[in-house]
Formats: structure tokens, C-alpha cells, sequence
């Protein structure tokens, strides 16, 4: 799990299981605020036919955050919606991941909630797949 | 024009506190929550969303509620909102051919690759009311199945591997933003997209019918249509990586069309686009009729001066805000130009009886 990763499911986590993850880890590092949790806009692009030229769809929120650990740890925080102690937290993670606690915060962390992630996701899958048809063409009466 | 009145502070507040109870309702029926709309009225909150072009999913459900369930309102709500948003960048365009697909339908191939998924939809059901509803009822669980593995492809891959279809450019030219510069005539095509997937449903619905019944009729089969989640991408430069921030619901159609070929090119099959916020499939189908018809030009194809194929008038109308700012506003005070018009009937009629008497 690289940094990409990582700071990829904090944005996606549900704001409570990451919450009720947080809490476990029963951490709470010194820091300071390079840039308070800030909520804003991001415009999301689609392309043309798919494939084509880009345009702009609409935009999302989304709440970032940069901090700095007492060690000199930068951590990044980016989220969507509008959860500034999401944004917080997911800030502390990627700094902490950086660090020696790093191993501990992805096996008490991130693994389990890309597994409940993973396993929400799984279950929408499997539901999708309950509803796949079969069409079959028929001989209409007409010549 | 209409023009500043003083006075009346007193009857707005009461106005508004009286607006604010008569939200409310009755007090002996409990009082809705954000996220019971969230959850149960989620198609209002994705019209909401498309048409405010924010996607948050609680604060359309906010906005729903504050207005009433008047959705142009609760549109208006979200415009306001977001212009108070700092802009943080752009994403990477989206990859619908990644999407986790709830729904996943061709009209036009039966075996389409990947299947055909039907999702939670309304087609087929009976369109009769269901008076269960209306008891507090348990819903069964949904059934499930073996999740299938590996890419659905986009059905219009398969045509363009036998140059069957046209392709659409690739490239990665920044698009123009109606939010940021006024509309400008001509649009390009990406312009003209941004300006339809917020546009409102009901005006975008109706274009696209007015194509089917012979006003720039193109032939559209819906080649394919998907719903489900997409990962949402933004380059950061602070990290100089490009990281997921979020996953959006979107509801893609892409149409097939007619196209008669010409002498320097063989016949090819044609495209409409539709691409919208959340699970909004009317819009989206729509969308794409109403993309395949403002594109005459560059297919070489006849003006028929068919309203779909009129890109000011269609851009110029379609969005519900600006419609509803324009239309709600003459019944704003206008005393001083309606006192001038007054004047000028009465001294018109005046004259009028002058000359009869005269001529008497």
C-alpha cells in the first residue's frame, strides 16, 4: 500500500468507521497547522463520448488539510464532502504512515477499512449480479 | 425594469417565519431528517445534484428540505452554495470504462460483453401504486449472486475496432467552463456538454422528444447505458501525485445514430453523448439525443432550423436557474414603468375620445 493508496481510501472512508478506527489506535500526536481544514470545490471532468476531449461535468466537495507533526512529518489530508475532522485525521494518518508507527497504523487502520470498504463495495456487486439478463429474440409474426 | 421599494420589513419577517411553520407542517407527524431524504428520496437528491452541478449528496438532501421539495428551488439552494466554494483545481476526466456498474443496458446488442445488468430500475415493474408503502413495511433483502470479474467494456469499443462508428478525438485540451467565462456562441462541443448535463431535466427531455418525432430526427438506439461509481482522480502538485479524492454516481448513455456516408467517406454509424451526476437516467438518455442533434454542423448534415439543432436557443434556455431568475422577477415591483405605461394608455385613450368627439 503506497501513498496513493492510502490517502485514496481516507477521502472514500465513511467519516464513522474511520472515526471508530482512529479511536482504537487510541493516538493523539502533537502537530501544527500548516493549512487548516479548508472546504472547497473540485470541478470533475468527464470526456467526450468516453474516450474524447474533456468537459466539465460539475463540481464535488471536498475538505484538505496539510499539518506538520512534531517531528517534521508533513501529513495531507484530502476528502470529499465537507468533514473537517475527517480531513483532519486522514491528515495525521499520512503523516503517521511515514513514520515508525507506520506498520501499526496499517494493520489497526487502513486494512481493515479497505476490507470494509472492499466488502460494501462486494456487496452492491453482488447484487448487480442477481439482476443480469439473458434476452433472448423472438420470431415476430410478420415476414 | 423594476425598481427599489422601501418599507415592508415587517411583513417579510412575518412572511418568512410564517414560510418556516408552514415547512414544518403538521407538528404531530415527525419532522424529516437530512438523511431520511439522503436515503429514500435519493433521485430527488440526484437531480438536485445534477442540475446544482455540486455533487454532496446532504447538502442537496438540506436543500430539498429547505425548499420544501420544490427541486428548481433546492437547485437554486445548491448554485448559490457553490459559488461561495473556493476552487481547489480540476480532476482527471473520469473513467467510465472503470466504473463499478449497478446498471449496465444495450438496445442494440443482446450480447453485449460484460452482460446486461438490469439494476434497481422501474422498468418493468407496473406502474401501479403499491398501498404497502403506505404501511411501515420490511423490505426483504435483495438477492445476490456470484459478483462477475474483470472490465466491461464500453459497447462503442466494438464498433470502432471495424471503423463502424465514429470516433471521438482523443485529446487533453483544457475545456472551456460556463461557470467561470459567459456562454459564447459558437460553443464547442465540450461546452455545450457542461451546458446540458446541468441543465433541467424536463427542457432537455423535451428537446430529445422533439428530435424522435421528426424535428431533426437522427435515429438514436441507446448503443449503451451504465450506472455506477467512479473513482474521481486530482493531480496535487504539493505532492506531485495524482490521488483519489472522492467517488461520484454517474449515469452514462451513448447513443448509435444514423449517418448516410458521403463521397469521401464511408457510411459510419454516429454518436450522442450523455454523461450526469448520480442515477439520473432520463436526463442522461436525453442528454445524448439532444448532444447527437446540436451536432449537424460538423457532420455535414442540413439545417432543418429544427429547435435541438439550435445551439443558442437550446443553450440560451436550458438552464433552470437563469430561466427562473428572468421569469420570477417581474412580479418584483415594476410601480414606475407600469405608472409610465398607465400614463401613457390613459393619454391615448384621452386623444382617442378627443377625435371621436370631434367628429361629432
Amino acid at each position: 500500500m503506497d501513498r496513493r493508496d492510502w490517502m485514496g481510501l481516507l477521502a472514500r472512508a465513511p467519516a464513522d468507521v474511520l472515526d471508530r478506527l482512529w479511536q482504537g489506535l487510541g493516538l493523539a500526536p502533537a502537530f501544527e497547522w500548516l493549512r487548516p481544514p479548508e472546504v472547497g470545490g473540485v470541478m470533475v471532468r468527464g470526456r467526450t463520448g468516453a474516450t474524447g476531449a474533456p468537459f466539465n461535468l460539475g463540481e464535488m466537495t471536498v475538505t484538505r488539510c496539510a499539518l506538520v507533526l512534531e517531528s517534521g512529518t508533513v501529513g495531507h489530508g484530502y476528502v470529499q464532502g465537507r468533514n473537517k475532522q475527517q480531513a483532519e485525521k486522514a491528515a495525521l494518518v499520512d503523516a503517521l504512515m511515514q513514520e515508525d508507527a507506520a506498520d501499526r497504523i496499517r494493520a489497526a487502520l487502513l486494512e481493515p477499512l479497505a476490507t470494509q470498504m472492499q466488502a460494501t463495495q462486494d456487496r452492491r456487486a453482488a447484487k448487480a449480479a442477481a439482476t443480469k439478463v439473458e434476452f433472448f429474440t423472438l420470431v415476430r409474426g410478420e415476414d | 425594469m423594476y425598481v427599489a421599494v422601501k418599507g415592508g420589513e415587517r411583513a417579510i419577517e412575518n412572511a418568512h417565519s410564517w414560510l418556516a411553520e408552514e415547512r414544518r407542517g403538521d407538528v404531530a407527524v415527525p419532522e424529516l431528517g437530512i438523511a431520511q431524504i439522503r436515503e429514500q428520496m435519493a433521485l430527488a437528491v440526484n437531480r438536485v445534484m445534477a442540475e446544482g452541478s455540486l455533487y454532496d449528496t446532504d447538502l442537496a438532501a438540506l436543500a430539498i428540505k429547505q425548499a420544501r421539495g420544490d427541486l428548481i428551488e433546492a437547485v437554486f439552494l445548491i448554485r448559490a452554495y457553490r459559488t461561495t466554494l473556493p476552487r481547489f483545481g480540476a480532476s482527471l476526466p473520469v473513467d467510465t470504462g472503470e466504473m463499478r456498474c449497478d446498471r449496465r443496458i444495450s438496445a442494440t446488442f443482446k450480447d453485449a460483453p460484460g452482460g446486461q445488468v438490469l439494476g434497481p430500475t422501474f422498468d418493468y415493474t407496473h406502474r401501479l401504486l403499491d398501498f404497502k408503502l403506505a404501511a411501515d413495511g420490511e423490505v426483504p433483502p435483495a438477492a445476490q449472486a456470484k459478483p462477475q470479474e474483470g472490465p466491461v467494456p464500453h459497447i462503442a469499443g466494438f464498433l470502432n475496432r471495424d471503423g463502424l462508428i465514429q470516433t471521438e478525438a482523443p485529446s487533453d485540451e483544457a475545456p472551456p467552463d460556463l461557470t467561470r467565462d459567459p456562454l459564447e456562441f459558437p460553443a464547442n462541443r465540450a461546452l455545450r456538454l457542461q451546458a446540458l448535463t446541468r441543465g433541467d431535466e424536463g427542457f432537455v427531455l423535451g428537446l430529445a422528444y422533439s428530435t424522435q418525432r421528426g424535428y431533426a430526427r437522427n435515429h438514436a438506439f441507446v448503443g449503451e447505458l451504465r450506472i455506477g461509481r467512479v473513482a474521481v482522480e486530482m493531480e496535487l502538485p504539493e505532492l506531485g501525485l495524482a490521488i483519489e479524492i472522492g467517488e461520484v454516481e454517474l449515469t452514462e448513455c451513448e447513443t448509435v445514430n444514423q449517418f448516410a456516408g458521403s463521397k469521401t467517406e464511408p457510411a459510419q454509424f454516429t454518436r450522442g453523448y450523455g454523461l450526469v451526476f448520480g442515477q439520473t437516467e432520463r436526463k442522461a438518455i436525453s442528454m445524448a439525443l439532444v448532444d447527437r442533434a446540436l451536432r449537424w454542423r460538423e457532420l455535414g448534415e442540413d439545417n432543418l432550423a429544427a429547435p435541438a439543432q439550435d445551439e443558442e436557443f437550446v443553450l440560451s434556455h436550458c438552464d433552470n436557474i437563469q430561466a427562473t431568475g428572468f421569469l420570477e422577477h417581474i412580479k418584483l415591483p415594476h410601480y414606475v414603468d407600469f405608472q409610465s405605461e398607465l400614463e401613457l394608455v390613459r393619454r391615448l385613450r384621452a386623444d382617442t375620445e378627443a377625435l371621436h368627439e370631434a367628429a361629432e
